[in-house]
């Protein structure tokens, strides 16, 4: 029974940090119909950043931090005006093609500035852990669990109150209405880039801390965003959340129980993107604007 | 100097090549195919051998995505079918090349096949997330083969490697001896290709490409068409895939993982989307570019120090930028700026 609750934790904190990188994509998508395969790569970036600004430059960790996060924030907004503001328009294809071979740019410049060997996480993160409900989990998990819902909530009241985010619904509903009434929609696809990355750049501080280091394997995570946002739905921000803990959960209980041997684990989420893509393309939660043949 | 298109019998009409430069381009491209080995250094037999299996490789996804219009990131996969079925073959039951690598391929066409089902029911995005997922699955099988009773990696017995019972070694070393397995095999694909654009198959490919739903309407079966289009397309990633565990004689599933997939999506974005030629350019540049890459960092390892460390990051780096300068500047491929070139010569006074 404590083996059931411990993984059911450690699956809930996975989840809401792929749940954090699954909304950056979704917001990219419904936004401006990209689909992202370089979010792995955002992950990577913001965990490195974060490194290089506590670790190696000794600033005080949430200045460092703060830094991090708006330098990741940059590198998508870059990202965006350089290399996607001209494939606006063009084929599904080229727009896929596009973001992979930014994420083979981006992990090659990764790889070029901090090397291959994994580094330590930084002392700040915290490493000790506590006894709930009989189970042993890491403070770390806590923490990324309590982070990822203060920043979903933040992120909803964005889209509620401020103007920003009601432009970005706005943009997201129906692109041609949204410019007639004035609103800036290169201006919503740059800020859309901003989040994705910042989402990004705290799942990897997160992802960091949980990995116990910064290696180029946080990169991976950025594949298992396709589960979750086929799951909850490629347009939907509340299917971003629960697509994220349910793919979380399904990995950890896939992994812990079954036999360790068969590393289910790592291919039980594509095995359900593949179900869910076959009898409910749209997901939980997405719209069903799917064109079938 | 041809200056348009002026056919005066249906024979002309018809046939794939109908001029005298073309035909003569063809005859200089072969005869220069046929003389390189002899002139050739192990190190670039290695390359000419690795571009000819890529771009058979790279033929068979252009099929399903330049033709077809079916965008698959699964075609690693595919390769590592036809080469653990070639490479399971020549182990346990001692089979020679010339069975396995038939036997792989159609073996591929069937798993290919199998992994299109999605596509009856999805399309765009949707299907190229489905193929991501098949990818990760055949991956997942090879990693945890020793389940299924064969193991991670495999080494080929060197005896498999003969045609028709005549050792390759008969041939001269390894790298001379498979150019002229190589070269066969990717002439007998493009001819085979070519020409499949022209039979009632292919031209279904087309018309589901350009409007699935009108295809439909004008009598094209989209559940055998779509199915035959990935077998095909595997088709050819198994030969590809078989030829290359027979050439390197150990294969292992890091060789087809998903940036295998996206190495050959690269080289037909890059060589030109629906074009067989293209598949080939692109497979070329995708080959020599970090063969390139590598010995410029030899050249410069005596000013810049250092420079070998940064390379394996100039060649992915160099890979990324490739992709994305080219759908920014030139989405149509190697193709079209080939074609620009002789345009402007035969226009030439004129600009258009």
């Amino acid at each position: 029974m404590d083996r059931i609750i411990q993984l059911a934790l450690s699956g809930i904190a996975n989840g809401a940090i792929f749940a954090l990188v699954a909304l950056g994509f979704v917001l990219i998508y419904k936004s401006s119909d990209v689909i992202n395969f370089a979010q792995g790569e955002l992950l990577l970036i913001g965990a490195y950043l974060t490194y290089t600004m506590v670790e190696m430059f000794g600033l005080w960790w949430p200045i460092g931090v703060v830094i991090a996060v708006v330098l990741a924030a940059a590198v998508g907004v870059v990202i965006e005006q350089l290399v996607l503001r001209p494939l606006i328009g063009e084929p599904v294809i080229s727009v896929i093609m596009v973001t992979i071979g930014l994420s083979s740019l981006l992990r090659a410049i990764v790889g070029a500035i901090w090397g291959v060997t994994p580094r330590p996480a930084p002392q700040f993160l915290p490493t000790d852990t506590v006894t709930i409900l009989g189970a042993n989990v890491g403070v770390d998990r806590i923490w990324a669990f309590g982070l990822a819902i203060a920043l979903f909530a933040l992120l909803t009241l964005f889209f509620r109150l401020s103007r920003e985010g009601i432009a970005m619904r706005a943009v997201a509903d129906d692109q041609q209405a949204a410019l007639s009434m004035g609103i800036s929609v290169k201006k919503v696809w740059a800020v859309a880039w901003a989040i994705a990355a910042i989402t990004a750049a705290v799942g990897g501080i997160l992802l960091m801390s949980i990995f116990g280091g910064v290696s180029g394997t946080i990169g991976r995570v950025g594949l298992l965003v396709f589960p979750v946002v086929i799951l909850g739905g490629l347009d939907s921000i509340p299917g971003a959340i629960i697509g994220g803990l349910i793919i979380g959960l399904l990995q950890s209980f896939a992994g812990g129980l079954l036999p360790p041997e068969w590393g289910l684990g790592e291919v039980a989420p594509f095995v359900i993107l593949l179900l869910i893509l076959l009898v409910r393309p749209y997901g939980l939660f997405g719209q069903r604007i799917i064109e079938r043949v | 100097m041809q200056s348009g298109t002026f056919h005066t019998t249906y024979a002309s009409d018809v046939s794939l090549r109908p001029y005298w430069p073309q035909r003569i381009r063809i005859i200089i491209v072969l005869a220069l195919a046929l003389i390189f080995p002899w002139f050739a250094d192990r190190y670039w037999l290695n390359l000419a051998n690795t571009i000819a299996i890529a771009a058979i490789g790279a033929i068979g996804l252009n099929i399903l995505v330049g033709y077809t219009g079916q965008i698959s990131i699964g075609h690693g996969g595919f390769l590592a079918v036809g080469a653990y079925t070639a490479g399971l073959m020549a182990v346990h039951l001692g089979a020679p090349m010339w069975i396995t690598i038939p036997v792989a391929s159609f073996f591929t066409a069937a798993v290919g096949a199998f992994f299109g089902l999605p596509s009856l029911r999805l399309k765009g995005l949707y299907l190229a997330i489905a193929t991501l997922a098949s990818q990760e699955i055949i991956i997942w099988v090879l990693t945890h083969g020793k389940l299924l009773g064969f193991g991670e990696s495999l080494s080929l017995p060197r005896a498999s490697n003969n045609l028709f019972g005549l050792p390759m070694e008969w041939l001269g070393n390894n790298d001379f001896a498979f150019y002229w397995v190589c070269l066969g095999a990717l002439i007998l694909t493009v001819i085979f290709v070519s020409n499949l654009f022209r039979t009632r198959a292919g031209r279904a490919f087309v018309a589901i490409r350009d409007q699935d739903i009108a295809a439909q309407v004008i009598g094209v079966d989209l559940f055998r068409y779509k199915l035959l289009a990935f077998a095909t397309s595997s088709f050819f990633a198994g030969l590809a895939g078989a030829l290359t565990a027979h050439y390197r004689g150990i294969i292992s599933w890091e060789r087809f993982t998903i940036d295998t997939s996206i190495l050959f999506l690269a080289m037909i974005i890059i060589g030109g989307l629906g074009s067989v030629s293209g598949s080939i350019y692109g497979a070329a540049f995708m080959t020599l570019l970090p063969a390139l890459l590598s010995n410029l960092a030899r050249a410069l390892s005596d000013v810049v120090p250092n420079i070998n460390a940064y390379l394996p990051y100039m060649q992915q780096g160099a890979f990324g930028l490739a992709i994305i300068l080219f759908l920014i500047f030139e989405p149509e491929g190697i193709v079209k700026m080939w074609r620009n070139v002789k345009d402007y010569f035969r226009l030439w006074p004129f600009s258009y």
